[in-house]
């Protein structure tokens, strides 16, 4: 699993975007190879799909032939309503792109017979031939989309009820009534997400901390339906800072020291975009060993180059995305850390590309220092 | 309604008049109505076919002029062979401007000339064929105070002792039930009181204070019988007196809701700019922004003629031939909005409310007209920051000087 720490949920959702665009762009989706992307709705998810509208009107992505499966939808709530997630989706995305209508799947909260439309909803997902990338949230009992703590891990789309504590915390876009919240809903199961061949999970906030601590640190649990990630191939969570909040240091230090580990030792352009490696250029392994600092002591010296303050990213980088892979006016030294190489080859694969990187490309564009969090290079910049 | 295989249009790149609120959306329309566009999008799987790129610019609904005599040299009380033709050539002239919906209006005339011509100024769609959509005629007097004529002619004034029989031998309760969107009376002529909540109900038309001398009890009065409107506010009525404020004081009513719509007009001229932020700011809710404009508007400066009168039109004054009194204006709706925001220094939301949304509240239409709600009619400004009208649409499709041709008065 990746885990993607960044400094505020601004930057989360900038990675989140930007890394949806480049998977559509890698994956080049024709009308027969589409892309199958599976959505959220939620407050965290808005600014992705900000973001995400936002390239598509630069031209820098196409969602002609992207197909897209949402997550959820309220059980009998009219589709016209303001709160139901066609709705949500419409508003925030759907009418801003060029998503064909006919590619995008929605599940039918007031469909005569729920477990009939639960089924298409299954038998149409593999029709497309799965999802490809299934973005998601958390709740703050760590469910994944409706799957309320006790689900089947191996559950599919159903109707489930909502539970107590996602009622309330949905009361907000209802008015602040919790009487006007529906309790039911359809949503895709456990199973479904699991099945999907990408999971990223976007999680923000100190509220949501606990469940993300119970996610990642402790077992596979019916009651913390996330915690299923684990056990998926190719998982990936962004979050920021203050969703960390709960996990152990140690938790923390190792996954932003990842990310430098992979900008320093291993090389940007060494590193795919889901994460493996393949082979190391440029990297010469005789050349003498030199531990990699504490990654706390060092975030003023080693990082020196790449420390941007990541919520200027936005503005700053938009047009400089493809070009910082090329970029090597990053000064760090590689040849510091050959002797690292062993170490480096232990590691998971999939753990090691966790830093995508503080790429040049972001450390040119803003100077401005980070506010001494752990590890700037994890946090600054554009990783793309 | 619209039909599920008929082109929709999307205005995009614009900030929207909805809700009270100038909001960066999208405006979607099909078959001449506005729509929404999520049913069209979930059912029927489309997306807009054309899109208009609004640049930035403001969209707002197309302005409603409820009080307008003539324009182009064309007068609707004036012209009565020729009332047809002058209809058609003042509906697209005045589209063309950005007023996409209008009351025409008669001055105080004998009964021959109503019948003569009301029927020609009967509520009409608009459209590329058809121009500016006709809502209604505006019959103002001859039931009005001979004090308060202004440039109408007092041989033509009348009484209405006999009650709505009078109504109807002047104008035909039939031509009022059919043709007529309001009419303007003075509350203290005698017998007008008392007709005026039967006039409402043998015809349905609305009811206007207005060329009258009416104490502020008078003015009550028809209010409370149903006269929800006043006629060019400060023109042609009792001045504001501290004991006595007349119609004008029907603004400063305790309960708003017994406070009246009310025509300003704001050429500067007709109405002092202060007076007019003082009215506003009594009763922002009420107030109807209209032209009072007259067949001189939009002609160069000369001699004509406005019903049985004669006027002079210098710099953009119109007098009463050979006297101070003004005979009307010849303003536009564009000029009087953005003049009542030098005026009042109110936001563009109020200016824009008062040109579109408040005259289709006083009558009543504001589920189609004067609104940008899903049902409404496609009738659709695209402005500038300065509220200069850049684009015309009416009923979905575009005006423009290629396919609106109309013609002055020769």
């Amino acid at each position: 699993m990746r885990l993607i720490i960044r400094e505020d949920p601004k930057a989360v959702a900038y990675y989140t975007a930007n890394y949806v665009r480049q998977r559509i762009n890698e994956f080049k989706p024709t009308r027969n190879r589409p892309f199958v992307l599976g959505l959220p709705t939620g407050s965290t998810p808005v600014e992705v799909y900000w973001h995400l509208v936002d390239f598509y009107k630069r031209g820098e992505v196409s969602f002609r032939n992207v197909i897209t499966f949402s997550m959820d939808e309220y059980v009998g709530l009219p589709r016209s309503h303001p709160e139901s997630y066609c709705s949500f989706m419409h508003r925030h995305l759907y009418d801003h792109i060029n998503l064909r209508p006919e590619n995008i799947h929605m599940l039918d909260g007031n469909a005569e017979d729920l477990a009939a439309e639960c089924q298409r909803y299954e038998e149409k997902i593999k029709e497309v031939g799965g999802i490809e990338l299934f973005l998601g949230g958390i709740g703050p009992d760590g469910h994944i989309a409706f799957n309320e703590p006790g689900s089947s891990l191996e559950s599919v789309t159903r109707v489930k009820t909502l539970a107590y504590e996602t009622v309330l915390a949905n009361a907000r876009f209802f008015g602040g009534d919790v009487n006007k919240v529906p309790k039911l809903a359809l949503t895709v199961g456990v199973g479904t997400v699991r099945a999907a061949r990408e999971v990223l999970l976007i999680i923000t906030g100190a509220h949501k901390a606990v469940a993300l601590a119970k996610c990642i640190e402790e077992g596979v649990n019916h009651m913390w339906t996330v915690s299923v990630i684990q056990l998926h191939p190719s998982a990936m969570v962004v979050c920021d800072e203050d969703a960390t909040l709960e996990l152990h240091v140690k938790t923390v230090r190792y996954f932003k020291s990842i990310e430098q580990v992979q900008e320093q030792l291993i090389g940007r352009q060494n590193i795919s975009l889901k994460g493996s490696i393949s082979k190391l250029v440029g990297y010469d392994p005789d050349q003498a060993y030199r531990p990699i600092a504490d990654p706390s002591a060092n975030e003023k010296s080693a990082l020196d180059t790449d420390s941007s303050d990541v919520s200027h990213q936005d503005e700053s980088d938009q047009g400089s995305i493809t070009d910082s892979a090329d970029d090597d006016q990053y000064s760090v030294d590689q040849s510091e850390d050959d002797g690292e190489s062993d170490n480096v080859q232990e590691m998971d694969r999939n753990t090691l590309s966790a830093t995508e990187l503080t790429a040049s490309g972001s450390s040119e564009a803003n100077g401005t220092r980070t506010n001494g969090s752990l590890v700037p290079a994890a946090v600054t910049g554009n990783p793309f | 309604m619209p039909r599920i295989s008929s082109p929709i249009t999307q205005f995009f790149n614009c900030r929207i008049l909805k809700n009270h609120q100038l909001v960066e959306d999208y405006l979607y329309v099909q078959d001449g109505k506005i729509i929404d566009p999520e049913k069209m999008f979930w059912d029927a799987k489309r997306k807009p076919d054309i899109r208009i790129d609004c640049k930035g610019g403001i969209v707002s609904p197309g302005y409603i002029d409820v009080q307008i005599n003539g324009a182009y040299g064309y007068d609707f009380s004036n012209d009565t062979d020729i009332i047809e033709e002058a209809a058609s050539n003042i509906s697209k002239g005045l589209l063309l401007q950005g007023c996409t919906a209008y009351c025409p209006t008669t001055v105080s005339s004998r009964p021959e000339v109503y019948h003569r011509v009301l029927k020609h100024l009967g509520p009409r769609d608009g459209s590329i064929q058809n121009g500016a959509a006709i809502l209604g005629a505006h019959v103002e007097g001859p039931f009005i105070s001979p004090q308060k004529k202004g440039a109408h002619e007092l041989e033509t004034l009348r009484t209405a002792k006999n009650g709505i029989a009078d109504f109807d031998e002047c104008y035909g309760l039939d031509n009022l039930r059919r043709y007529v969107s309001y009419m303007t009376v003075a509350p203290e002529v005698e017998g007008v009181l008392d007709s005026i909540p039967k006039l409402i109900e043998a015809t349905g038309i609305n009811i206007s204070s207005g060329h009258s001398n009416a104490t502020t009890a008078q003015s009550s009065q028809a209010l409370k019988r149903g006269a929800n409107m006043i006629t060019h506010l400060f023109n042609a009525m009792h001045a504001f007196h501290q004991r006595d404020p007349g119609i004008i004081g029907l603004l400063g009513s305790s309960e708003s809701e017994t406070r009246p719509f009310y025509g300003i007009i704001c050429d500067g001229i007709h109405v002092h700019p202060h007076s007019v932020m003082i009215a506003y700011y009594a009763h922002p809710k009420g107030a109807c922004l209209v032209t009072d404009a007259m067949s001189a508007q939009c002609l160069p400066d000369g001699y004509y003629k406005l019903g049985e009168m004669d006027v002079d039109v210098t710099s953009g004054h119109v007098y009463i031939k050979g006297t101070n009194t003004i005979a009307g204006s010849i303003i536009t709706m564009a000029e009087c909005v953005r003049n009542f925001i030098k005026f009042t220094g109110a936001s563009k939301v109020e200016a824009l409310e008062n040109a579109t949304l408040h005259p289709a509240q006083m009558l009543g239409i504001e589920h189609k007209k004067g609104n940008l709600i899903h049902g409404a009619d496609a009738d659709i400004l695209i402005l500038d920051d300065n509220l200069h009208v850049q684009r015309v649409f009416v009923a979905g499709i575009e005006a423009t000087k290629e396919n609106i041709k109309f013609s002055e008065k020769v």
